[in-house]
């Protein structure tokens, strides 16, 4: 694993750095421009917090919390695996078949293809609100709890990188569906950039058990306020971010590898 | 006026071309439109009315914007116009004999008209079908909204025009769409409308461009008489901001011509 995929990527990713390092002002202002991007979100967010000073039940900083582990996990997993999501073109303009006959897997190529280190800008945002948040709430902190926040952070990437996989996968059937997997990706964040419980049963069922996107902010934003789920839904959810992770990194592969083997080249 | 006639339907066809793309646009959308929606909705249910907006008014500017998405191009795509200055094809657009502006402008009323069956309509109808919308019965309000939308594609393109005309000057217009497609969104109204911004900034963006992309036809749907004159004030204000952007466009491109240096044979 290590040999085969990591350190490939590394290296991958450290050939792509280097070669962007070469415009600094370009990567500078592109960076700003990304963090820029987020950031209007974030805004969005503390103005509705001008007009109200709860939504249902939770407090600007319990929703920054939410916000900024959603963000944290989803702009890391959109650095590590977002050029996935280009798997349509690289079929279409023939690139994807110089990738298989290359000695890297596949996944890593196309993970690393144009991998861009100013995508961290878009993490400037969530960091802040995270640390704000982490800083303001009144968290029992536990040497257990400071070592699960690390645990749930780690998850929560784990579970966007494998939807950032999955939305690439449907490309390998329908080669122009890359805004389909849009709804999933950037759909799911906008999602759970807020606490799930504002809306209501039915959406945060399906945000739990149909699309897992309740295991990447609300139920560990829940584990870490120790607090009862709004919803009412099982309490030992909380805990399951890391199970949920494994699971769905599973599934992932397994479509990867299916997807792969339906492959045919354009054939030009 | 025949060869525009020609371009626009070239522009109609050209995106008629990519159906699946076109479908997943309103799946993303939709899932956008929702999830916005549902948000304010527990805004309002916290407080139920905020600067003159109930849930509902809220909630139809919603859809009303990501239906906007599509036709005024407030995402992208940018004009091609940005891509051909830098790979020096442009030389070959300046030689036609057709204005300029009008030519671009033909084109992307195009690509507006195809994108305004295509996603417009099909977006707006999710919305209908998802959530209670604030809906007038006066015809003369539907009017008055077909006209706004036609007024925002006008800002839209006279916008997106400056932004691949800055690639005269910069040669890479890719930092600019950077720019234009955080700002467009935020300043129109489109990722949270402009009457929930705290009051000083959003008198600010009230006087930009970019709220007429989707905060003034969503309060000329809605009714409400923001500007002096209602509805007609709201498509004045519309009408000074496309003028205005066109004709600094036309007069950017009477002296970026000047500037035009082709490499080579």
């Amino acid at each position: 694993m290590v040999e085969r995929a990591l350190v490939p990527y590394a290296r991958l990713a450290w050939a792509w750095c280097r070669a962007l390092a070469q415009y600094p002002v370009s990567l500078v202002l592109l960076t700003l421009a990304q963090l820029g991007a987020t950031g209007v979100e974030l805004l969005a967010l503390l103005f509705v917090f001008g007009h109200v000073d709860a939504l249902a039940g939770f407090t600007l900083h319990e929703a920054l919390l939410v916000y900024g582990l959603t963000g944290t996990a989803f702009w890391l997993a959109d650095l590590l695996m977002g050029s996935v999501e280009r798997l349509g073109e690289h079929i279409r303009t023939g690139s994807f078949d110089t990738m298989l006959v290359r000695p890297v897997s596949p996944l890593v190529q196309l993970a690393t293809d144009e991998f861009s280190p100013r995508r961290l800008g878009k993490n400037v945002p969530s960091a802040v609100a995270l640390a704000t948040a982490l800083g303001a709430l009144d968290i029992d902190w536990t040497p257990g709890r400071a070592a699960m926040l690390v645990v749930l952070v780690v998850s929560g990437t784990a579970i966007c990188c494998a939807l950032w996989v999955l939305g690439a996968c449907v490309q390998f059937f329908v080669t122009e569906a890359r805004e389909l997997a849009n709804a999933l990706t950037y759909g799911g964040s906008a999602l759970s950039e807020y606490p799930l419980a504002i809306y209501g049963h039915g959406v945060a069922r399906a945000a739990t058990f149909l699309v897992p996107l309740a295991f990447i902010s609300y139920q560990p934003a829940l584990y870490l306020l120790d607090r009862p789920d709004p919803l009412g839904m099982w309490p030992h959810l909380r805990y399951a971010s890391p199970v949920v992770a494994v699971l769905l990194c599973a599934l992932a592969a397994a479509a990867w590898r299916t997807g792969l083997r339906h492959y045919r080249s354009t054939g030009s | 006026m025949r060869v525009l006639l020609a371009v626009f339907a070239c522009g109609l066809r050209r995106y008629s071309t990519y159906r699946v793309a076109t479908l997943s646009s309103i799946v993303v959308n939709g899932v956008f439109g929702a999830v916005n929606a549902m948000v304010l909705l527990a805004v309002f249910d916290a407080r139920p009315r905020i600067n003159g907006y109930t849930a509902e008014d809220a909630v139809t500017q919603v859809f009303l914007a990501q239906s906007l998405i599509g036709i005024t191009a407030i995402f992208g795509p940018p004009l091609d116009l940005g891509g051909r200055i830098r790979d020096g094809q442009v030389a070959m657009d300046l030689l036609r004999p057709v204005g300029f502006v009008r030519w671009w402008l033909a084109q992307d009323l195009g690509r507006a008209a195809f994108a305004l069956l295509s996603r417009t309509a099909p977006t707006f109808a999710v919305g209908l079908a998802l959530f209670d919308l604030a809906l007038p019965a006066d015809p003369l309000r539907w009017a008055a909204l077909a006209a706004a939308v036609a007024l925002a594609v006008l800002v839209g393109f006279g916008l997106r025009y400056l932004y691949a005309l800055a690639g005269f000057w910069l040669m890479d217009t890719r930092g600019v769409n950077a720019v234009a497609w955080l700002a467009g969104p935020f300043c129109s109204g489109m990722v949270l409308p402009l009457v929930l911004f705290p009051d000083p900034v959003a008198a600010v963006l009230r006087t930009l461009p970019w709220a007429a992309l989707v905060q003034v036809p969503a309060e000329i749907l809605l009714g409400r008489t923001v500007l002096p004159g209602g509805a007609a004030g709201g498509l004045a204000y519309q009408a000074v901001w496309a003028a205005l952007l066109l004709a600094l466009g036309a007069a950017l491109t009477a002296r970026a011509t000047r500037r035009v240096v082709v490499q080579g044979g």
